[in-house]
């Protein structure tokens, strides 16, 4: 039990509580991949629709989507500490569970190496496990810096492409996950002028010229959907599609800014520049 | 249009005396499910341990406090209301367009709701913050409740004419603003980004989970107005059914009735879809299977609708908090998942009965 180990530092830091969670909801992806990040994921009772990494998690309760929790569904496995990413809900129901007298903990959101590190020392904290914290961060950090260490002064041209679903183009403008996790890995962001993921024309792919296209990994045969890729007309005419530069990866290790993001911006680095390191 | 003006006197007297045994039946029906749905919930907690408790003065648990007073009872209170409303301004709507098929999102209620809420959703972010905090989780149902209000103002306008309205170009008017709204949410949710793309799936899809005592509060009052407003109109519109020439001449203020009416539908149903979100079907079936079972005669078909409006939400109600525990099922995907194949059943077997 490691969590035994900590109980005399977390009663000093968890001063007016001083009892140690052990019936923990996890609200949120990245806020679920910290808990067991640190060593914890036996004290989680429950989770949110988003959580699916690691594959224990998806072996615990399912209260809801994230913004659309159900108050007696969180109540009813019993929680002595809520924890939630920014912007969990709706409204109605974190008051009633404030209300019912559970302590909440909510993990700020971020899409910078800083942020993750702010996200798992507040995990961490309220886990009453702020050493593990630290060593967690620093690891995370250390192969961030490893990473970005290994990258040349190549600057390849990233258009992430959200979905393809009847050949329309929804793709990732700037003040996005993928955008912060793109210049990480020392590449641009091939689309600039708007913020957020928006269904683009064909046109506006053509002019922005990606010299790769980057899209989450999904079930399926990827030869034959990077061969429609490569045929769509918005696409053929790239450098991407030409020297056939497709990217897939998982979509909550790629945009979860979570613990994982070293090994993210290793994987994508690697493949942005693949002549390197 | 359809027969609704079979008032045979010869059944009349049955007919009476079989709904008031329905009302009967329904009342004590809404009372058990009532009971019942205090005692169904993810957590598997019993009323009678906090009823207990505060009886006895002693304290209660925090959490089985919250999970009944709080979370179960204004669910309870709120579940009933939406869906005798709904029933409610169903039969009004189909009483005035003397048409069965008629709901209350007729006169425009449901979309110009669904726009406001959305608007709430996508364009929140921009109010100033003093006024959005101020507001907080009341931005969304007031919106909706605006949105509704908006609209079928605007239809009533469109539809009056001299002092007249015409049922039927407030019909045509409706389908224009349905378009026209259906386009401005179509902007909306091209601006909005993915959290506030779920929001909006989700808030179509309707939920008693947001049923709070603040909201109660608010939204109650306007749903009670509709409840217990709409038997005033039932002798007009029995009249009504036979021609609205026909009406005149028996002495019904006609122009009144309908803007009692439209009042009586926006402001229960505005304040419905404004707590509730997309809920559908009770408006229609509710009504339709009564006035298969008692007859098209609009007292008892008033009441009666409302009780089994209300018992109809609570039942399902209960299976969309237990159906994925921990989780929760939107309530409107298991009204239209059990609505609909029961109302074509009913349909299919009246077709076969009637030879028709």
């Amino acid at each position: 039990m490691t969590f035994l180990k900590a109980l005399p530092f977390a009663a000093l830091v968890l001063a007016p509580s001083a009892l140690l969670a052990e019936r923990v909801v996890s609200i949120g992806g990245s806020v679920t991949e910290i808990v067991y990040a640190l060593g914890e994921g036996d004290r989680l009772v429950a989770r949110d629709t988003t959580s699916t990494f690691p594959v224990e998690a998806e072996a615990l309760p399912d209260v809801g989507y994230v913004r659309q929790l159900s108050p007696e569904g969180v109540l009813s496995v019993a929680p002595d500490l809520i924890l939630t990413e920014a912007g969990a809900g709706p409204i109605e129901t974190m008051d009633l569970l404030r209300d019912a007298a559970i302590p909440m903990v909510e993990v700020a959101e971020g899409y910078t190496p800083e942020a993750v590190a702010l996200k798992i020392a507040t995990v961490a904290d309220a886990l009453g496990v702020p050493e593990k914290g630290a060593d967690l961060a620093a690891s995370v950090q250390a192969e961030i810096d490893a990473a970005r260490a290994a990258i040349g002064s190549e600057r390849p041209r990233v258009l992430f492409v959200l979905s393809l679903a009847s050949g329309r183009v929804m793709a990732a403008g700037a003040d996005t996950s993928a955008e912060a996790i793109i210049e990480l890995a020392g590449g641009v962001n091939a689309l600039d002028g708007y913020e957020g993921y928006k269904q683009i024309s064909d046109e506006a792919v053509m002019a922005a010229a990606p010299d790769v296209v980057l899209m989450m990994d999904r079930e399926g045969d990827h030869a034959a959907a990077n061969a429609d890729l490569m045929a769509h007309p918005a696409f053929a005419a790239t450098p991407a599609a030409q020297n056939e530069r497709i990217i897939r990866m998982d979509g909550l290790l790629l945009l979860g800014f979570g613990p994982r993001l070293g090994e993210a911006v290793s994987q994508l680095a690697a493949d942005l520049h693949p002549g390197e390191g | 249009m359809v027969a609704m003006t079979d008032i045979g006197t010869a059944s009349l007297g049955d007919r009476t005396r079989f709904a008031r045994r329905t009302t009967v039946a329904l009342t004590v029906l809404l009372a058990i499910v009532s009971v019942t749905s205090l005692f169904v919930g993810a957590t598997g907690i019993s009323p009678f341990a906090v009823v207990g408790a505060l009886l006895a003065g002693e304290p209660v648990d925090t959490a089985a406090r919250v999970v009944i007073l709080d979370i179960r009872l204004p669910r309870l209170a709120m579940g009933a209301l939406v869906g005798a409303a709904l029933a409610v301004a169903g039969v009004v709507m189909q009483g005035l367009f003397r048409n069965p098929l008629a709901d209350p999102g007729i006169v425009g209620v449901s979309a110009g709701a669904g726009l406001g809420a959305i608007m709430a959703i996508v364009l929140g972010g921009l109010l100033p913050p003093a006024l959005g905090a101020a507001l907080g989780y009341a931005l969304v149902p007031v919106a909706a409740f605006v949105g509704g209000g908006i609209s079928v103002i605007l239809l009533y306008t469109v539809a009056t004419k001299n002092g007249q309205t015409s049922v039927a170009t407030m019909l045509l008017a409706g389908i224009a603003l349905a378009a026209l709204v259906g386009a401005l949410s179509g902007v909306m949710v091209y601006m909005a980004d993915d959290t506030q793309l779920r929001d909006l799936t989700f808030w179509g899809l309707g939920s008693l989970a947001g049923a709070t005592w603040s909201k109660l509060l608010v939204a109650m009052p306007l749903m009670v107005l509709g409840i217990v407003g709409a038997p005033l109109l039932a002798r007009s519109l029995d009249t009504l059914a036979l021609g609205e020439v026909a009406a005149r001449h028996m002495g019904i203020d006609i122009q009144r009735m309908k803007r009692i009416a439209v009042v009586i539908v926006a402001a229960s149903v505005g304040a419905a879809v404004a707590v509730s979100g997309g809920i559908g079907f009770v408006g229609i079936v509710v009504p339709h299977l009564l006035r298969l079972l008692t007859g098209p005669a609009h007292g008892p078909l008033i009441i009666n609708s409302a009780l089994l409006g209300a018992t109809i939400l609570l039942l399902a109600d209960m299976i969309s908090r237990v159906i994925v525990a921990p989780a929760e099922l939107p309530i409107g995907i298991i009204m239209a998942l059990i609505g609909g194949p029961f109302f074509l059943w009913v349909l299919l077997k009246r077709r076969g009965f009637a030879g028709v």
